[in-house]
């Protein structure tokens, strides 16, 4: 694994997954620019109050509730998806790193991978 | 205060913490943190879930720039990531159970140690010694451009760096932090790594670590839309700017600007903790 030609793959790889986590960041943050100008125009003059914690809506909180607001276009709907898709870019980061240790058939960074691809899947479906 | 221009606000004190985060290397939730509870009364629970979100964001946008210089180390990223994103889940739990004022207490002192290790220049003494078993086996050891060409490097006391990640992961979940500091220290300090390496590393690492625990804080209620908008919004904004400065700006007289701030911020941060009920 050691050859100029693999180090050229893995770096090609690298500047790969680079530019995927850059483009969803970017589209994340424009699906919760979305949403936000939706919210602002709904509820802009509305008070806002944070001082005292009241855990978010049930339906803002799992994946099968936010896909629901933002099937109804509700704008803090559109800023959580924005936001789910943000905690996913680094967990697709690792999906991929798996994909690219494959293919250098390196079984023990494939099992190290997965056990982090587990982690963190487990934390966004845990309830 | 009406929503829109409480979120104007934030969006802007945002942009500044993001800025500042990203010029000094601490990334911007060590600010956010304290402007969002100390400046704007938000509820330190609210806080550290728009804080965990805007890391991430941070994190992925500078992937791509950190990749291509070449510095960062996939292999040892991915091995303590391990560590990290355990711990992330552990302090995402303890987080639930904890009372709000020792989370504030706990996040004085974490202050008052990243404004402690900003104000002190990094001391770069490389690991030394032969190849060692662990680091064969697993794949460390790697080279990285310097101005001679490629340079080799080797990588010390892996067991002592994965427990420090381990700890750096609880940080993270528990206060909504990238917690840079201490993985920097863990990959400085104990695995003696070059520090070109060790920031791009860390950088690499914060994301995965934040993404760990935010998926908890999202499913608890944590994550309000209204409040991570404009923070999430403004960190990226301004620790982008803050990346374009990084090359011209004379940041080591920034950085001790910088502790001194969050010195107060930690102290501000301890006493409203104290008052809020430790001590009741």
């Amino acid at each position: 694994m050691n050859t100029i030609g693999d180090k050229l793959a893995n770096h090609k790889m690298e500047i790969f997954i680079g530019n995927l986590l850059r483009a969803g960041v970017i589209i994340s943050a424009s699906v919760v620019f979305f949403g936000g100008i939706i919210y602002i125009f709904r509820h802009g003059f509305a008070l806002a109050n944070y001082r005292v914690f009241q855990r978010v809506p049930v339906d803002l909180c799992s994946v099968s509730g936010i896909m629901k607001s933002v099937f109804f276009f509700r704008g803090r709907g559109f800023i959580q998806l924005g936001l789910l898709l943000l905690i996913a870019t680094p967990i697709a980061r690792v999906a991929f790193s798996i994909f690219a240790f494959a293919r250098q058939r390196d079984t023990l960074y494939v099992i190290i991978t997965l056990i982090v691809l587990i982690v963190l899947i487990y934390s966004l479906l845990s309830r | 205060m009406s929503i829109l221009i409480f979120t104007i606000l934030i969006w802007f004190g945002s942009i500044i913490a993001g800025f500042l985060g990203s010029l000094t290397g601490l990334g911007g939730g060590i600010v956010i943190i304290p402007l969002l509870t100390i400046v704007f009364g938000v509820d330190i629970r609210y806080a550290i879930g728009a804080s965990l979100v805007s890391v991430i964001a941070t994190s992925s946008g500078a992937a791509a720039a950190y990749v291509k210089e070449g510095f960062s180390n996939i292999r040892i990223g991915m091995f303590l990531e391990i560590a990290t994103t355990v711990g992330a889940l552990a302090g995402a739990f303890l987080a639930l159970r904890l009372a709000t004022p020792v989370i504030a207490v706990i996040f004085g002192f974490v202050l008052m140690h990243s404004a402690f290790v900003s104000s002190r220049p990094r001391d770069e003494s490389l690991c030394s010694s032969k190849p060692g078993r662990l680091a064969t086996i697993l794949k460390m050891n790697n080279v990285y451009p310097t101005a001679q060409g490629l340079k080799s490097y080797n990588v010390c006391s892996i067991p002592l760096g994965f427990g420090f990640m381990f700890v750096a992961g609880i940080v993270s979940g528990l206060l909504g932090i990238g917690s840079g500091a201490i993985k920097v220290l863990a990959m400085d300090q104990a695995m003696r790594l070059p520090f070109k390496v060790s920031t791009a590393t860390s950088n690499f690492m914060i994301g995965v670590t934040a993404a760990a625990s935010a998926g908890i804080y999202l499913n608890k209620g944590y994550i309000d839309p209204g409040l991570t908008m404009p923070v999430m919004l403004g960190v990226l904004l301004g620790s982008s700017i803050g990346a374009r400065q990084l090359f011209e700006a004379k940041t080591q007289k920034l950085r001790t600007v910088f502790s001194v701030v969050i010195f107060v911020l930690a102290i501000e941060m301890l006493y409203s903790g104290f008052k809020g009920g430790i001590l009741k």
